[in-house]
């Protein structure tokens, strides 16, 4: 038997629902026989069709929160609705910077736990959760024993986004309650950094880079080897670190996680922090120096040898095709 | 300015991490030290608690009266610590941990606190919008800087683009970042000095909190199948010998990428 209700924290990009968003609606559409979508942003109604396009029959609409930080004022408009008695079994809320924001306030508020890192989900009468621990070597399966609603984290890329085909959703509005002291922090400035190609979390292929570049200057060459081959530059957490690239371009549990069809690592070890990150990608190649560094077990095809040497090479080689 | 650092002391990850075959919690019985992620947020407080009459306060939550990794903390030059140890705490989760982390803040009186975005071993990443939620402060995560003007916070906060500017009235909570700053070495002095700060110990009842509310009774969730993860099979390794860069061009045509 299906869950009947749940709720998708959906977060709003230049381009309509994020993709993590859409792909958390699309579990929820094939788990529950109600979706809702939870929104906030100055012109939510503009995208109750494609909410509705991936499963939401409902958005609530929060409104704009101007430059307030979202964590609050969205996790007090579905504290409001909880609390007025609309309650949803389950929340699906994506693991970026507000949705987590979103979700540990709301446990708070309501003093339900949360569950974090969620890479799968299943139901069986109620709701299982799938998670991997140290750096992906095991898997647990894991369950809420007390009251709901459920308040699951869901990390990007844990499943698939497919259109539903379903009209637009109905737009229902949902304000953020008065949040006092606790709603104060505001954003005075918003810095987007220089980007080119295509984005981190779509490339279909990655090039990225680490320590083992030896310096911010040689990064140069993870960029034009990513250009070459149409794909995104990435970074390990060692030079974001740093300070050699932006935080934009770091893969691993504390940046993006990405699968894409081939991922080029170059001097990096592998640690765990970034297996996390990158192990989901369909074929890997790493350059490494090290023969026994960790990312060698992960490999396809494994290249022991001076980034320096290699990519000067492999660069050229593809520029002469 | 008071400055609370919550600080978690775990086991050092360089050892293989085990989850306990009946509990399914997190096997923390063995040595304990500083998790590499709150040395960030102990640099930046005793960076920005640096005048006359400033304090940086740690706060920790650990079994046994651990306190190996506050000692490390201390002897960056954090002045005392609160640590919150008690039996009824062993299988508390991230909403548990954050009632006994923010009951303890509370005695502190802090102006700033500050946390790691998350902890290495746990990484929920909940806990700093939790605390800050049942403290009742404005909150800002994901801090890259911090400057404090007055009774102002400003920080500039990672997004998925670049980042933000935020700023927010103290008091706050702030979560910080590894790379925010550089986290200094303990000085043989402050090792020594480390050793006679003051480090507060205590139990569940005296912050104000009932057993119930944490531990693995308040925790409301369990674990119910853990197994290892089939490893992925290893690939072809080529030791470069020149033809490093040819073989992975071959490797790409396979592939069709180029």
């Amino acid at each position: 038997m299906p869950v009947a209700t749940v709720w998708v924290v959906a977060e709003i990009t230049e381009s309509g629902p994020s993709s993590v968003t859409q792909e958390l609606l699309s579990k929820a559409r094939s788990i529950a026989t109600n979706v809702a979508a939870i929104t906030w942003g100055p012109d939510t109604a503009s995208h109750a069709a494609a909410l509705g396009e991936y499963g939401a029959t409902k958005v609530y609409d929060v409104g704009d929160v101007g430059e307030t930080l979202p964590g609050v004022p969205v996790a007090g408009a579905i504290a409001a609705l909880i609390e007025g008695g609309d309650t949803p079994d389950a929340l699906l809320v994506p693991a970026s910077y507000d949705g987590r924001d979103v979700a540990g306030r709301l446990s708070a508020k309501l003093d339900r736990p949360v569950l974090t890192n969620v890479v799968g989900l299943s139901e069986n009468g109620g709701l299982s959760s799938e998670h991997t621990l140290f750096g992906g070597t095991v898997a647990a399966t894991a369950h809420f024993t007390g009251e709901g609603p459920q308040i699951f984290v869901v990390r990007a890329k844990s499943f698939t986004a497919e259109p539903g085909g379903g009209g637009a959703a109905e737009v229902v509005s949902a304000p953020a309650p008065a949040a006092g002291a606790t709603g104060t922090a505001t954003v005075t400035a918003r810095h987007v950094e220089e980007r080119t190609g295509p984005k981190l979390d779509e490339a279909a292929v990655i090039v990225s880079g680490g320590r083992g570049l030896g310096s911010a200057d040689k990064y140069e060459m993870i960029e034009e080897l990513a250009r070459l081959l149409h794909g995104a530059a990435g970074a390990s957490r060692a030079i974001v670190d740093a300070g050699w690239v932006p935080y934009a371009r770091q893969v691993g549990q504390t940046g993006k996680t990405v699968k894409p069809n081939l991922y080029v690592a170059c001097g990096i070890s592998g640690a765990t922090q970034h297996l996390v990150g990158m192990k989901g990608s369909k074929n890997i190649v790493a350059i490494n120096k090290d023969q026994d560094a960790p990312i060698f077990s992960v490999a396809d095809l494994g290249i022991v040898g001076n980034v320096h040497d290699v990519l000067p090479a492999l660069i050229e080689a593809l520029k002469n095709r | 300015m008071n400055v609370v650092v919550c600080v978690k002391q775990i086991p050092d990850p360089a050892a293989p991490s085990a989850l306990d075959p009946t509990t399914h919690n997190l096997d923390r019985t063995g040595k304990l030290i500083l998790d590499d992620s709150d040395a960030y947020g102990v640099e930046m407080g005793l960076q920005l608690a640096s005048g006359e009459g400033d304090e940086v306060i740690l706060v920790s939550m650990a079994p046994g009266g651990e306190t190996s990794g506050l000692r490390t903390a201390l002897a960056m030059g954090a002045a005392r610590a609160i640590l919150i140890s008690d039996d009824s705490l062993a299988g508390s989760d991230a909403l548990g941990t954050a009632k006994v982390l923010a009951a303890a803040i509370k005695r502190a009186e802090p102006d700033l606190v500050l946390t790691a975005t998350e902890s290495t071993d746990g990484y929920t990443g909940t806990i700093p919008a939790q605390i800050a939620e049942l403290l009742g402060l404005p909150s800002i995560t994901f801090a890259k800087k911090i400057a404090i003007d007055g009774s102002t916070v400003r920080v500039e906060r990672q997004t998925e683009a670049g980042y933000d500017e935020v700023e927010s009235p103290l008091p706050a909570l702030v979560s910080v970042t590894a790379g925010v700053v550089e986290p200094r070495y303990p000085s043989f002095k402050g090792i020594m000095a480390a050793k006679s700060k003051p480090v507060d110990v205590v139990t569940v009842a005296d912050i104000g909190l009932e057993a119930g509310q944490v531990g693995a009774a308040g925790a409301r969730q369990e674990i119910t199948d853990v197994s290892k993860v089939e490893a992925r099979a290893g690939g072809e390794i080529v030791v470069d010998d020149g033809n490093g860069a040819a073989r992975i061009v071959t490797f790409l045509e396979e592939l069709k990428v180029i």
